[in-house]
């Protein structure tokens, strides 16, 4: 019998183990060890930090770097202001169905993969697309107008990519949230800004960590929209890694790249918790 | 008699076709501890959020001090609410919660300080400030949800069931404790419970509430001895009835013949029923006497004898089911504290009788006789 339960644990965890351990664990020791070496000749190798070391000294990379992570912030900040206020609503003004269907809505446009969502960007911004054509129509344009390729396209894209991301655990945080406690809020003096900042808010943090920090790991991570929405300057960083992977056949330099990059949103990640006194157990569990 | 703090005038409340609250009035002396009580669905706590300023009435007004408070938003209300729930702010600790209100109304950190300490003093739990919430047992997050309206010093306290989520014991206890609270503070209490022995143990005054209707206003021994209603008379305390045709009526007093053919002498205390009309008598477990002798209850306007169904012991409130020698329903006897009777069992002999007086008639009502049966049969509390 107890070695039927221990059979059944080891199977129960197999797949948990070998999905972190082969998708995760191992290309990351392999990646890392290709970041670490330097090739001095053909087929030659040896172990240093070049790779790091050209990642601080040319200006593009550590600019693109940089840009990259507040970018991510930013959009990560704009998801919030625009899901928090929806959010709020389908859990706790919307009821019944109508909170059903909203959210169901909210999903709605994740039934489809992202490349074809941001095609859907595309045909309204570009120059001969839905705004252009409308604006010209509509006699504010006198000519074709070109919305795609600049970083209020990219932003645009990046947001809406991960609206879903930050609006489900904030409506998760906020439906539990009692409305009688709200009513107590209001019962003892306080307005709907005081209500929000000292009752709301606060409970809802948990939710707005962890949806902040999806939203800001996929933007980080993002390659798709930068490449597609973005123009010639908004350069994402992930588009340096797939550059140096891919085009120049540099692995040692894009693996050092993707160490940058974990190391940077590991830091973020760590510093938000921090500043907020939130826990990873509190946001995640 | 002081004046009234609170008024509701024929106040109502419609959702769609339903008429939860319908031409509610009444009027709240100040400083009086004053209950609403009906069964659950009544239409109690529309009335009371009403009053808070959650619900907007359909019609009537409610007047605080002679004013109305109608176009007041619940923020500024003098009026403060102890939810069902409690509603205590999780994300705060207990200085936080109870001076939350304080904050609002821009008072000094100092004097907000100061007001808590002693509102903590006063509910018997000084030096809790610091908690959190979730460290205090139910009994002290009661105290707590009461002593952070009463930081507001509010015209009238609204409590919703506060009581409903504690256990049994701790319920008696603080029974006793919001009666004694309300005394020391000296503010006016409004307090709404399907629980009749919550409403009957704390209140100087008692609305008994039915379908959106008030039944009866009164303390609470005028509810138990002088039913206005039959549904107060079935919803109050416990009570045999039967229901059946008057065959004689003078004075006050008359005679009711039950289907089964049962004659049951009652008194109908000013309603005038008639000869003729259908009508059902109310008779409480206590108003009857029960002997081993038929002697034993000569006196009496009714007797039956029967024999002991089942015995129903619970301390002090112990009951015995008779079946009526002549058939029908079982009838519910008090047993006398005296121990006379302890060593009752099922199947005994025994002779039961009360005088007319004690036995409440009144005309049959067949939505008050469901609403009762249906209360009866949830509100067992």
């Amino acid at each position: 019998m107890r070695a039927g339960a221990k059979l059944g644990f080891f199977l129960l965890f197999a797949p948990l183990v070998l999905w972190l351990g082969l998708l995760i664990v191992i290309p990351h020791i392999d990646m890392f060890l290709v970041s670490i070496r330097e090739r001095i000749g053909v087929a030659e190798y040896q172990t240093s930090l070049a790779n790091y070391l050209t990642f601080f000294t040319e200006p593009l990379y550590l600019v693109t770097f940089l840009r990259t992570a507040m970018m991510s912030i930013l959009a990560t900040a704009l998801t919030l202001v625009i899901g928090f206020p929806v959010s709020f609503y389908i859990a706790k003004i919307a009821k019944g169905r109508l909170q059903s269907a909203l959210f169901l809505l909210t999903l709605v446009p994740f039934y489809v993969s992202e490349l074809v969502r941001t095609f859907g960007w595309m045909i309204l911004l570009r120059e001969t697309g839905l705004f252009s054509t409308l604006l010209q129509w509509l006699g504010l344009a006198d000519q074709p107008v070109e919305m795609l390729y600049n970083d209020v396209a990219m932003m645009v894209g990046l947001v809406y990519t991960s609206m879903l991301f930050m609006v489900v655990p904030l409506i998760t945080t906020m439906e539990s949230l009692d409305d009688s406690v709200i009513e107590a809020g209001y019962d003892l003096g306080g307005s709907g800004f005081s209500v929000m900042r000292e009752i709301i808010i606060p409970h809802a943090m948990p939710g707005i960590v962890s949806g902040s920090i999806i939203v800001f790991m996929l933007s980080l991570g993002n390659y798709l929209t930068p490449t597609m929405l973005g123009g010639k300057d908004s350069l994402w960083f992930t588009e340096l890694i797939y550059s140096q992977f891919i085009v120049r056949f540099n692995w040692e330099l894009g693996a050092a790249f993707g160490f940058m990059l974990l190391f940077l949103s590991s830091l973020i990640v760590w510093g938000t918790l921090k500043l907020t006194g939130q826990t990873l157990e509190k946001t995640m569990g | 008699m002081t004046d009234p703090i609170l008024e509701s005038v024929s106040l109502s409340k419609r959702f769609g076709n339903f008429v939860a609250v319908d031409d509610v009035s009444f009027s709240v002396p100040e400083g009086s501890f004053f209950s609403i009580l009906g069964p659950s669905g009544c239409g109690k706590t529309t009335i009371m959020r009403m009053i808070a300023g959650f619900l907007e009435p359909t019609s009537g007004d409610i007047l605080i001090r002679g004013r109305s408070i109608l176009d007041v938003p619940p923020n500024k209300r003098p009026v403060n609410m102890v939810f069902q729930h409690l509603a205590l702010f999780p994300m705060m600790n207990i200085e936080g919660n109870i001076g939350y209100g304080l904050r609002r109304k821009g008072m000094e950190k100092a004097e907000i300080a100061a007001r808590v300490g002693e509102v903590l003093e006063r509910i018997g739990l000084p030096g809790i400030g610091k908690r959190k919430v979730d460290e205090l047992s139910g009994g002290q997050k009661q105290r707590v949800a009461i002593a952070r309206c009463m930081v507001m010093e509010p015209d009238v306290l609204l409590l919703d069931e506060p009581l409903g989520a504690l256990d049994l014991k701790l319920r008696e206890h603080m029974k006793i404790e919001l009666k004694q609270l309300q005394s020391d503070f000296g503010t006016t209490f409004i307090y709404i419970t399907h629980d009749q022995s919550e409403a009957l143990v704390m209140s100087d005054q008692i609305a008994v509430m039915n379908q959106g209707r008030f039944e009866q206003i009164g303390s609470g021994r005028d509810l138990y001895y002088r039913p206005g209603t039959a549904f107060v008379a079935g919803f109050v305390g416990e009570a045999n009835r039967w229901r059946g045709k008057v065959t004689r009526a003078q004075g006050g007093g008359l005679q009711l013949t039950t289907e089964a053919g049962l004659v049951i002498t009652g008194a109908d205390h000013g309603r005038g029923l008639r000869v003729g009309e259908e009508a059902e008598i109310f008779v409480r477990p206590e108003a009857i006497r029960i002997g081993h002798a038929v002697s034993d209850v000569a006196h009496f306007s009714n007797q039956m004898s029967g024999s002991v169904g089942s015995l129903l012991f619970n301390g002090a409130a112990s009951r015995a089911m008779l079946r009526p020698a002549g058939g029908g329903d079982e009838i519910e006897v008090a047993l006398p504290q005296s121990g006379e009777f302890s060593a009752l069992k099922r199947g005994d002999e025994v002779h039961i009788g009360w005088e007319a007086e004690q036995a409440n008639a009144f005309a049959y009502d067949p939505t008050a006789a469901a609403a009762t049966a249906k209360a009866s049969g949830t509100g067992g509390t």
